[in-house]
């Protein structure tokens, strides 16, 4: 098993490796005036030839890629020159609110994806099983944006208009500003998020669980003379959680890299909302940042899902 | 009074083809103690039989009779089926791997079948009577290995790990099926061996379900033969063996391989079992059978025939049959001189 892990946690970093030299043939690489880029369009001759100094520019290639690793490796992923500050600073304030919005996001998607596909699945093709998954393919098949813009129309516009001011328009208070404010910022949000994904959650629960309920011990289970919740719960939920905890990984892992629509229908200032102005302004040190953790963030979720098997499921452990 | 008594059993399942009619009219009485064999091809419907009895068959459409010990399961609240399942019935079924639950430990699988019909036991208890249960069914180091999870067992050890979560509680019945068809030859005769100890022992009771005519020469009392859902003979063992009436069960026994004549081709019974989505009327077995005559077209009764009262079989053919042929299948009689 240390073994296991240890091979992917090499094949994560070769695939980080991969990913520095892409980022850098994309970037530094391309067909256009690095340092003018960087510096703006209203940069001075003076500031140009300053940061192509900087940059190492007038240094051959392969050199130029090896500063660029040697110094992500040590945290320093450039200097942002639109805001005057380290790519790391921009990204340090970006990312509690991300974070914030994913993870707070994960728990409501997750609680319902999965109890309204265990609910489906015990009683396939039943009224409830149906209604459900009307309520999942709802909001699957709505985009993100839109229904950021419904839960505002009518949870804060229509609200505050009638003299319910409970939920803000938008915009992001810090969990150190109090926990009710942080709570009444992210709480629309969360939704958005949640309810897009959740009906994911909810097929993949109900299809696994159908699989799992099939399954030899769950009879044996039944024959034990135990309650049909606990041979639902503990016998037949516990394997058919094992798709569910990949897709968590994969999908928890995608959007820390920046819930990009929700953050920007609803002004978050986090990695995605980051990422877009940057996009906008060109501000190329930023991007190789952001894209670099996401990737990292990708990476890392794929090995934790790896060791959290093992803890799920005992046949990995020993092999 | 019996154990348990089956009367006029119907289960019948509704699929997208149309009605599957697993089981039709089944009737058979498990004396205490003692072994009941149900015999048949795969679809006979010998395991829904058994399963539909203990509820464990969901959306099926059952009827007729089953009493356990003065209880009527059939249509019973699930209340009542839990606390027969596992306590008063213990089942153990084909494949002991997939039977067992993968995440969990041995220890805790025996464990919670204890704890789930009397919670003043502690988990403590349960695990140190889960431990004591499997050094009983013969499991070498019984409490080192209660900890282990079910694929670090052999075949055979998981099946001993079924049958003591299956007799955790002393149950008076247990439900074998097909407990040794995924199992090497040589560990088959372990395991019914450990199953017969515990009956020695205990007094329960045994329905074994199998094809294997082997298994049923060395283990059975009494053996029901089942085709398409019904019962074509029920017979005390010997009787079956040196004396069977229907042409069924006749035709099971002669296609048996006989090690004593080398190179004697085997003997089919020709044809294949009739679809229970659209069972031919009358007797099941009829397009089969050698005998078939103008009589057949009409479901034949279960009826006493040959020597022993017990002897039932339901084919028109003369009750004397079974004992004026007196003919022996050969690798019948040498199943049964082999059986202790």
């Amino acid at each position: 098993m240390v073994r296991f892990l240890l091979r992917r946690v090499l094949q994560g970093v070769v695939v980080l490796w991969l990913i520095t030299m892409a980022v850098f043939a994309l970037f530094y690489i391309a067909p256009n005036d690095v340092a003018r880029t960087l510096a703006g369009r209203q940069a001075s001759p003076e500031t140009i030839a300053l940061i192509s100094h900087r940059l190492g520019l007038d240094q051959p290639i392969w050199k130029q890629y090896l500063d660029f690793v040697w110094r992500a490796l040590h945290g320093d992923l450039g200097y942002d020159y639109y805001h005057q500050v380290p790519v790391t600073t921009i990204m340090g304030a970006a990312l509690p609110v991300t974070a914030s919005l994913v993870l707070g996001a994960a728990v409501i998607w997750v609680g319902l994806g999965v109890t309204n596909g265990v609910l489906s699945a015990v009683r396939p093709r039943s009224v409830t099983d149906r209604s459900l998954t009307v309520f999942s393919l709802f909001f699957y098949s709505m985009p993100s944006f839109l229904l950021g813009l419904v839960l505002l129309y009518f949870l804060y516009y229509q609200l505050t208009l009638h003299g319910l001011a409970v939920l803000p328009a938008g915009g992001y208070s810090p969990l150190a500003g109090g926990l009710g404010t942080w709570l009444q910022h992210l709480l629309l949000p969360w939704f958005t998020l949640a309810l897009v994904q959740a009906a994911t959650y909810t097929r993949l629960t109900r299809g696994s669980m159908l699989d799992v309920l099939g399954e030899d011990y769950v009879r044996t289970a039944r024959s034990k003379g135990i309650s049909e919740r606990r041979v639902v719960v503990r016998h037949a939920l516990r394997s058919a959680l094992t798709p569910v905890v990949t897709q968590f990984g994969i999908d928890v892992a995608g959007l820390l890299g920046g819930a990009i629509v929700t953050e920007q229908v609803f002004s978050l200032p986090g990695l995605g909302k980051t990422a877009v102005d940057a996009i906008n302004q060109q501000d190329l040190p930023v991007i190789i940042g952001i894209v670099l953790f996401a990737s990292t963030a990708v990476v890392v979720a794929n090995i934790a899902v790896d060791a959290v098997y093992a803890v799920l499921d005992p046949r990995v452990r020993l092999h | 009074m019996a154990l348990l008594e089956v009367r006029d059993l119907h289960v019948e399942f509704d699929t997208p083809d149309g009605v599957v009619h697993a089981v039709r009219g089944l009737s058979f009485d498990v004396e205490r103690g003692s072994t009941l064999a149900v015999v048949g091809e795969s679809g006979s419907g010998k395991s829904v039989a058994t399963q539909t009895i203990t509820g464990l068959t969901r959306g099926a459409r059952v009827t007729g009779s089953a009493v356990f010990d003065g209880t009527e399961l059939l249509g019973a609240s699930e209340e009542t089926l839990r606390a027969v399942r596992g306590a008063r019935i213990g089942m153990i079924f084909q494949d002991p791997l997939s039977s067992l639950h993968p995440y969990y430990t041995v220890g805790w699988q025996v464990a919670e079948m204890i704890r789930a019909h009397d919670r003043t036991v502690t988990r403590a208890m349960a695990r140190e009577r889960a431990a004591e249960l499997l050094s009983l069914v013969g499991i070498p180091r019984a409490r080192r290995r209660v900890d282990d999870y079910p694929h670090q067992f052999s075949g055979g050890m998981r099946q001993r790990v079924m049958i003591a979560m299956a007799v955790a509680l002393d149950p008076a019945l247990l439900i074998a099926d097909e407990p040794t068809t995924a199992l090497d030859v040589t560990v088959q005769a372990q395991v019914l061996e450990v199953m017969q100890q515990l009956q020695d022992r205990f007094g329960t009771a045994i329905v074994l379900i199998t094809h294997d005519l082997g298994v049923v020469a060395e283990m059975a009392d009494e053996v029901v033969v089942m085709y398409a859902g019904r019962a074509m003979e029920v017979a005390p063992r010997r009787e079956l063996f040196y004396h069977p009436h229907h042409p069924y069960s006749e035709g099971l026994l002669r296609s048996l391989p006989s090690r004593g004549e080398p190179g004697s081709r085997l003997v089919p019974v020709p044809g294949a079992p009739p679809s229970l989505l659209d069972p031919p009327q009358g007797c099941p077995f009829r397009p089969r059978c050698p005998h078939a005559f103008a009589d057949c077209h009409d479901q034949p009764p279960l009826r006493p025939v040959g020597g022993s009262p017990d002897h039932l079989s339901a084919c028109w053919l003369p009750p004397s049959r079974g004992t004026t042929t007196g003919e022996v299948p050969a690798p019948a009689a040498r199943e049964l001189q082999e059986a202790p």
